[in-house]
């Protein structure tokens, strides 16, 4: 095959496909056609780049060009000027928002330079569907190195000393679980991948998945040796389809090529990996509940201990890890523990992919160093907050998690840091909010999707996180009272103290936060039945500032419910009995007369 | 695709495919390795550009020098074409003028692999092609 | 064994490794609350979820508090069950329970055996601090069984029941967070289900969302009709268990006591379902010694092992799940179904009351014999054999609203004809009764001579699958018992892989056999309780002087007078049925 000169990637992760990036390759394969040009240029669908913000992604090797939101319409242009002419297309290139000069690679964009790509390193490099692109990337030369020069116990010690910890939020050292789930002893023993990611925004183990499948299955592997287990399940959500169809091709050329299956590299260890979906229960990301599942049972998790590392899959000993983790571990074994715990912070080692979310400039994937602080994601890797406002809170953690205010912007982010700071790690999702948030409204958003997704097998989940919704909806419709504050944190300690699993034990965390850090916010509430934020509907009310409407009808027009009367070119007005704070005259007046208290 | 029975073959597929990604790698830190920019506009393709950068590209490659090979647009030297800049990681870049095979094979083994200057570089009288 | 050092509110306690908090607990009288937890002793039925959070206590070290019921202890674990901190976690757990409970106890079927109700009281809740919404479900109402899931509390006991101990899988929990709830897939009426309605799920909800269907009140209405002959009978298992109601120590036989309540209450006859029950033997073992011979003759085509036929979720259990095996059960009648069927002819045609007249209500432990009653094949010209079937339940309210002092009842006898008995019929009660009634009379009739031994300890017990070689005079004759329709699935399992090696099997779909009915008095998890009744069972035959079914004089007579041969044809139509393909 003949050598290409130019490489030209595409995004395929989920975002970049949505808007359109399948077909913005299959234009480039016709225009190189076109030209002639098939045999020197390659264009490849890569996984995702994590700078979803401005998908959909191109990059151009050897040139190092990154081209964002690029349309099926600029390939022409690109082919044209790039490609034929060497000239870089200038409109497509990023602007930096703050100098608003235009940076042609990603090295020399704010959202990439301080991010660390390890769990990440294939994303938007290899094309996932080709197992050669991973191999030449050193691509199972872990498992070889693993299966024929070291011992389970010299890699499981490798784990260890790593410092590697789950990444799906527990932290639980993974080293010290793949020991666990060795020393039981068994027949049969499983290697459980959890993909069941399910955090509210969070994407970074389908993003993995899409863009790097080999390296999971790489890493399975590997733990299958270390534990004593010939099979391996990856728990995926059905939601997922690119990720699970990826993997499937994965898995396949995996087997074609002998790195999965029956005396993989010549050694007599066998491998080989199946795939369960989940029907996208949050719950069943939980250990015990993705057992359950994969079993046909009701996704709902059961009473630790047992562990699965005892008692797992089918009553087999079994380890269970998430995606990311998983990533992680080939790269460890290549380049050694001393180097991944080098990165870091003293008891979380290596780097963390957050999806980041919310009120900020750049959304997007990014992996990061542990020990990097809130204010370097936020301000220098996110761009600060959106349309300048201030910023509030950052919660992350999912629903899980809490709400960390200003003054946690310059903590280092680890596992400890954050449980200490009343949040937690989680899954990595980070969601940002600006000033416009009210924070009663912010809890009670996730204890919803908690209460969506609880399982419902235990009473306090199940009753407990239905009662405190409803005080908090007493709350944010103004009903509230001083006491329902008291109740709440009451009612927050004894879920949290009595519930079955993590979901339980964690689901009031965003209330308990939000209580400690914006504890004022609630009590202006209950007492003086209003929303700082003015967020809260029913605490809101819309008037017309006499001295600004000018009478233009507009809003008279525009009112649902016909609750604002008034002579034209005289100040109308709202009449309160009617209105039912839909938003709309404050959209549309055009001289800032309607006001919101 | 025949199956992997060993380290060895994995290794040796390894070696195999590793140039093909290689590209993509030295792409995304160009200034670790060296760049040669080959001047592709009308005057540099009619006089023979597209050779020399096949040539560089696969005479670089067959003797394993980590580099990377783009085109870039005229440099305005049309009298002297084809013209290549070349950087070395750590030095100011150079601009050779009218390469042939026999020049761009005397670049690689003289400048690239010895780092001494050869005759035939323009005196660079603009600013460099990136700023 | 390895043993284990704790401590337990400051006491020192030793318990094997394996052991569970609640039990080293209440090992030193520390008596943690429970509420889903239930557990069956020596019967391998346990319901542990860790789902209702109530027997929460605090370990040291431990971040979260723990369930006793399912947190095994450790060496040198300290563990407090009544620190403010669980205390106040207890009772918020019962209290958020209450705010989405009906909380109708004055009306509720299971007020004073509600195990909600006691918790609360337990703790002393005396007011709820939480309200907003509550769970709104219909009702689902089935020939036997209610369910009001609005009372449910997601306990799971009735799954574990219906799943792990019986195998049916109708019951599971469905829905998320609030909205769960045990149901039936897609949230089907049970009766559009694969439901046995065995009852097992009445018989352990803690509260009154399953409840048998109540139809007392059909009853007093008959006996109220001047035009109606009301007779009854009554099912071996009942005596045994009804006292129970009335404050008697479980195990206490009250069957003088429960014919003189029935008279008073109106019955114009109180007979005896153990008169049937005898009858039963004489078809159903008539069968089996048909088929036995045939195939020691060597006859191919004949079927065996025979099943008996007397359990009505039994029969709906293979009817969904092995019909192909519809062939092998003996097609001899529930003893219910041949009294209602005797009852409506040779008695009515004795007393001289016409069919539409005569009423026969059962007295069953049962719930299932509310669905039997119905099936169509046991009516004629729409009219049932049997007319209601209520459980022993009802029986008990019955008694208290017919103002009857029960413990002071003197004792009576039942009336003739059908109301004679054997041992035999007695011991249909408990698991491996039917089968050791079979054998008394089988082995006489197939060898020709008197049994040398009457008590068959060898078909006796409470093992959920049993068996035994009973030696027919040369002939060894292997028997199976399963109660349990999981152990029952086994069997099956086995017949259907050609594999059995069982000539006859029993079996009876609930725990312990009818004694554990469905329709007994609650027994809140206690083992004991089931174990004390069939002691009573056994008691009752040992004290009768006739215990073999062939030799019941009635029967005798019942043949002569009416059917002429057991097997004959008319004992074909009135006493032996066909099966269906449900699945």
């Amino acid at each position: 095959m003949a050598e290409y000169t130019m490489h030209i990637l595409v995004c395929g992760g989920t975002g970049c496909k949505a808007s359109q990036s399948e077909l913005i390759k299959s234009n480039f394969k016709t225009r190189l056609n076109e030209y002639g040009l098939s045999d020197e240029i390659q264009v490849i669908l890569t996984g995702c780049f994590g700078f979803c913000e401005k998908g959909p992604i191109v990059k151009i090797l050897p040139d190092n060009t990154f081209y964002t939101q690029v349309t099926p319409e600029d390939v022409s242009e690109i082919i044209d000027e790039h490609i034929i002419k060497g000239r870089q297309v200038e409109r497509l290139l990023y602007k930096d928002p703050e100098t608003q000069k235009t940076v042609s690679t990603a090295n020399g964009m704010d959202f990439y330079k301080k991010q660390i790509r390890i769990a990440l390193r294939n994303c938007g490099f290899i094309n996932p569907e080709n197992i050669e692109e991973y191999i030449g990337r050193d691509g199972y030369g872990a498992l070889g190195t693993c299966l024929t020069e070291k011992s389970p116990e010299d890699v499981i010690r490798i784990v260890k000393e790593s410092g590697l910890r789950g990444r799906g939020g527990g932290g639980f050292p993974t080293g010290l679980k793949w020991e666990l789930t060795r020393k039981s002893v068994s027949d049969q023993k499983y290697v459980v991948c959890n993909a069941d990611e399910g955090d509210p925004g969070a994407f970074m183990d389908r993003s993995i998945l899409e863009g790097d499948p080999h390296s999971v299955i790489e890493a399975m592997a590997i733990c299958g040796y270390c534990i004593g287990a010939d099979k391996g399940l990856v728990y995926i959500r059905a939601e997922y389809p690119l990720a699970i169809e990826r993997l499937k091709i994965a898995i396949r050329q995996a087997s074609e090529y002998g790195l999965l299956g029956d005396g993989i590299l010549g050694t007599d260890f066998n491998f080989s990996i199946e795939i369960r979906y989940g029907a996208g229960a949050f719950v069943c990301g939980e250990e015990t509940a993705l057992i359950h599942s994969m079993e046909g049972h009701r996704g709902e998790p059961s009473v630790k201990p047992p562990f699965p590392a005892e008692k797992g899959y089918n009553g087999k000993p079994t380890n269970v890890n998430n995606v990311e983790t998983f990533a992680n571990i080939p790269v460890i074994i290549n380049k050694g523990s001393a180097w991944f715990a080098s990165i870091g912070t003293e008891k979380s080692k290596g780097t963390k992919v957050f999806a980041l979310a919310g009120n900020i400039n750049n959304v997007g994937l990014i992996e990061v160093p542990m020990g990097i602080t809130l204010r370097e994601i936020i301000y220098d890797i996110g761009g600060g907050i959106k349309d300048g406002r201030e910023f509030k809170a950052v919660q992350t953690g999912g629903p899980s998690g809490g709400c960390l205010t200003k003054s946690f912007l310059d903590t280092p982010i680890d596992y400890d840091n954050l449980v200490a700071a009343g949040s937690m790690m989680g899954s990595g999702g980070m969601i940002v909010l600006d000033d416009t948030s009210c924070m009663v409204a912010i809890a009670k958003f996730y204890l919803e999707f908690t209460l969506d997704e609880s399982c419902g097998k235990c009473t306090p989940c199940r009753i407990g996180n239905k009662r405190l919704y409803e005080i908090l909806e007493k709350i944010t419709d103004g009903k509230g009272t001083k006491e329902d504050l008291s109740r709440l944190r009451m009612l927050s300690n004894v879920i949290k103290d009595t519930s079955l699993c993590g979901l339980g034990q964690t689901s009031p965390n965003p209330v308990l936060s939000t209580l400690d850090h914006f504890y004022d916010e609630y009590l202006a509430h209950v007492t003086t039945s209003s929303c700082p934020a003015g967020q809260c509907k029913a605490l809101v009310h819309y008037t017309i500032d006499a001295e600004h409407c000018t009478g233009c009808t507009l809003c008279f027009r525009n009112c649902p419910v016909g609750a604002i009367s008034g002579e034209k070119r005289s100040p109308h007005y709202i009449d309160q009995s009617l209105c039912i704070k839909c938003g709309v005259c404050f959209e549309k007046c055009k001289f800032d007369a309607v006001l919101i208290a | 695709m025949n199956k992997i029975k060993n380290l060895a073959d994995l290794k040796k597929l390894q070696s195999e495919v590793q140039s093909k990604i290689k590209l993509r790698e030295n792409g995304d830190h160009p200034e670790s390795v060296v760049q040669i920019k080959v001047s592709m506009a009308t005057c540099g393709i009619a006089s023979g550009a597209k050779e020399i950068m096949t040539y560089m590209i696969d005479e670089l490659d067959h003797q394993g020098i980590d580099s990377v090979v783009t085109q870039t647009g005229c440099m305005g030297y049309c009298y002297a074409e084809p013209t290549i800049e070349l950087t070395i990681p750590g030095q100011q870049p150079v601009v050779y003028g009218f390469v042939t095979k026999t020049k761009a094979h005397e670049i690689i083994e003289k400048h690239i692999k010895l780092n001494e200057m050869l005759d035939g570089i323009i005196p660079v009288t603009y600013l460099l092609i990136d700023n | 064994m390895e043993m284990i050092n704790l401590t337990i509110d400051n006491k020192p306690v030793v318990v094997p490794y394996g052991t569970t908090i609640l039990k080293a607990a209440s090992g030193i009288g520390i008596d943690i609350p429970t509420l889903c937890y239930m557990k069956l002793d020596d019967m391998n039925i346990e319901n542990k979820p860790g789902g209702c959070r109530v027997c929460v206590v605090e370990v040291k070290g431990r971040r979260n508090l723990s369930p006793a019921c399912c947190t095994e202890v450790t060496e040198g674990m300290e563990v407090e069950t009544h620190t403010i901190r669980a205390v106040n976690a207890r009772r918020t757990v019962v209290e958020l329970i209450l705010s989405d409970h009906p909380a109708d106890c004055l009306i509720c079927a299971k007020s004073g055996n509600c195990d909600l109700q006691d918790m609360a009281h337990h703790l002393g809740v005396r007011k709820i601090h939480y309200e907003g919404e509550k769970s709104m479900y219909r009702e689902d109402t089935s020939p036997a069984i209610i369910r009001e899931i609005d009372k449910c509390i997601m306990c799971r006991r009735c799954e574990t029941m219906c799943n792990d101990v019986q195998t049916v899988g109708v019951l599971s929990a469905v829905n998320r967070g609030f909205h769960a709830v045990v149901a039936p897939a897609f949230e089907m009426n049970l009766d559009h289900s694969v439901c046995t309605y065995c009852g097992q799920c009445v018989a352990v909800c803690p509260t009154g969302a399953l409840t048998e269907v109540d139809e007392t009140g059909a009853v007093i209405r008959a006996l109220s009709d001047p035009t109606k002959t009301v007779i009854v009978q009554t099912a071996p298992a009942v005596r045994a268990a009804l006292g129970e109601e009335f404050g008697m120590e479980a195990g206490t036989l009250v069957t003088g006591k429960m014919v003189a309540a029935l008279r008073r209450l109106g019955f114009n006859y109180v007979f005896d379902t153990d008169f049937a029950a005898d009858l039963t033997i004489m078809e159903e073992g008539t069968e089996l010694l048909t088929r036995l011979s045939a195939f020691i003759a060597g006859d191919k085509k004949v079927k065996l092992p025979i099943l008996t036929s007397c359990c009505p979720a039994w029969v709906k259990f293979f009817e969904h799940s092995f019909p192909e095996l519809k062939d092998i059960p003996s097609t001899a009648r529930s003893p219910q179904q041949m009294f209602g069927s005797i009852a409506k002819t040779y008695f009515a045609d004795k007393i001289e009351v016409k069919r539409e007249n005569l009423v026969v209500v059962s007295i069953m432990p049962c719930v299932a014999k509310k669905y039997e009653s119905s099936r169509p094949e046991f009516s004629v010209n729409g009219n049932p054999d049997v007319d209601f079937a209520l459980t022993t339940r009802e029986l008990a309210r019955l008694i208290k609203l017919g103002n009857i002092d029960f413990k002071a009842l003197p004792n009576e006898d039942f009336d003739q004809p059908l109301g004679e008995s054997t041992g035999a019929a007695v011991i249909f009660g408990t698991t491996g009764g039917v089968i050791e009634a079979a054998v008394r009379t089988a082995y006489e009739i197939f060898t020709g001579k008197p049994l040398p031994r009457l008590d068959f300890e060898e078909l006796r017990g409470m093992d959920g699958l049993r068996k035994a070689t009973i030696d027919f005079n040369g002939t060894p004759i292997h028997i199976g018992i399963a109660h349990g329709l999981g152990n029952a699935r086994k069997l099956l399992e086995e017949i259907q892989a050609g594999k059995s090696e069982f000539h006859a099997i029993e079996i009876m779909s609930c725990p312990g056999g009818c004694i554990g009915g469905g329709g007994q008095p609650y027994h809140h998890g206690d083992a004991e309780i089931l174990k004390k009744r069939q002691r009573a069972i056994y008691s009752e035959d040992t004290n009768k002087t006739i215990r073999k079914s062939h030799e019941n004089p009635y029967i005798t007579k019942l043949y002569e007078e009416f059917l002429g041969a057991p097997n004959s044809e008319k004992s074909h139509h009135l006493l032996h049925t066909k099966y269906f393909d449900r699945s």
